[in-house]
């Protein structure tokens, strides 16, 4: 009992307002609330962040890698599904 | 028009509150019960040792003499320590540091939500940076009581006697005396005899959702105020003055 391991978390921290949060690692806690308060002392200690979610990590659904050539090989040779074929007009900057 | 000197010795009381719980919980370094509470308590150590920090600085200008808050930190003799008996107590179980740090963490955002009105401007800022790593502390380790208390039998029942224990160094929590009064005449210091019942509301309230017993024991135990100290703090200081001691003025 006394050894029973607490649940694995994932954190994703926002680093500043309008940016994504973003994965930066995982912890263990007892309980979702515990899990936020971890995350604050161990992942924003150095003012990375201004927003933290957690999410157990059981909740995640994952790919597996043994599907990486059904998921993801295909889009490799759809070069045509980047905008690149477009010309951009004179004038036109920051694209 | 109060004396530096009474200022000096309210605002020292501050300081070494803070920098004897800071040194209490860094002793937990490397130490914690698990990874992610190691760093926390660290983290709420470094906050108190920065608390500590501002009013030694401001204590080293009072004083006027050219001392600095190092001087102040780490070169005074055990009977100049103003501390609170109860921060000097040792780290124990876990359930005794965070039974500790509950009963002075709850007092310490009273305290500090009445010291940004101070009309002591320097005293008021700090006041005000420190308020807000309080009021995480408090959150912190009122979270905990809870678990523990409201956990398994074992914890509530440790957890129970780590607040028996502790509970007869919280009447020094509200010990005032002539620097008090003085200071609270001119709007500079805190009557600390309002803070009691918010203090004793909430820890009742916080202490009664863990399912624990808030203790009667009214025994007084209030010297800390005057440089009286217990047993523990002389291996305390021992520990923290040595660097100092032993190579004086060194620098790292």
């Amino acid at each position: 009992m006394a050894n029973k391991e607490w649940a694995l978390y994932e954190v994703f921290i926002r680093s500043k307002n309008g940016l994504n949060h973003k994965h930066v690692g995982s912890l263990r806690a007892a309980d979702a609330k515990m899990a936020l308060e971890n995350a604050r002392d161990v992942y924003t200690r150095r003012m990375e962040g201004v927003s933290i979610w957690v999410v157990e990590s059981n909740q995640i659904t994952a790919s597996a890698p043994e599907d990486a050539e059904e998921f993801f090989e295909p889009a490799e040779s759809k070069i045509y599904r980047h905008p690149t074929f477009y010309v951009v007009p004179d004038g036109i900057e920051h694209m | 028009m109060a004396s530096n000197k009474t200022l000096l010795t309210y605002t020292l009381r501050q300081a070494d509150d803070s920098m004897i719980l800071g040194q209490r919980l860094s002793e937990w370094c490397g130490h914690g019960p698990i990874l992610e509470e190691d760093i926390a308590i660290t983290n709420i150590a470094l906050d108190h040792v920065g608390q500590a920090n501002n009013f030694y600085d401001y204590a080293a200008e009072l004083s006027g003499d050219g001392k600095t808050a190092d001087d102040f930190a780490y070169l005074r003799l055990e009977h100049e320590y103003t501390n609170l008996i109860l921060v000097e107590q040792p780290n124990g179980h876990y359930g005794d540091t965070i039974a500790r740090q509950f009963l002075f963490d709850a007092f310490q955002k009273l305290y500090f939500e009445q010291l940004i009105h101070s009309k002591d401007e320097q005293l008021a800022a700090i006041a005000e940076k420190s308020l807000k790593e309080t009021k995480y502390h408090v959150r912190h380790s009122s979270e905990w009581v809870i678990r523990m208390g409201d956990g398994t039998e074992v914890s509530h029942e440790k957890i129970q006697t780590s607040i028996n224990n502790l509970w007869k160094y919280t009447e020094e929590l509200f010990y005032m005396d002539e620097v008090d009064e003085e200071l609270i005449k001119e709007g500079i210091a805190v009557d600390l005899e309002k803070l009691r019942e918010p203090w004793l509301a909430y820890v009742t309230e916080v202490l009664t959702q863990a399912t624990l017993t808030v203790p009667t024991i009214s025994w007084k135990f209030a010297k800390g105020r005057k440089g009286i100290h217990s047993e523990n703090m002389g291996f305390l200081l021992t520990e923290m003055q040595y660097m100092q001691r032993a190579y004086p003025n060194m620098k790292w």
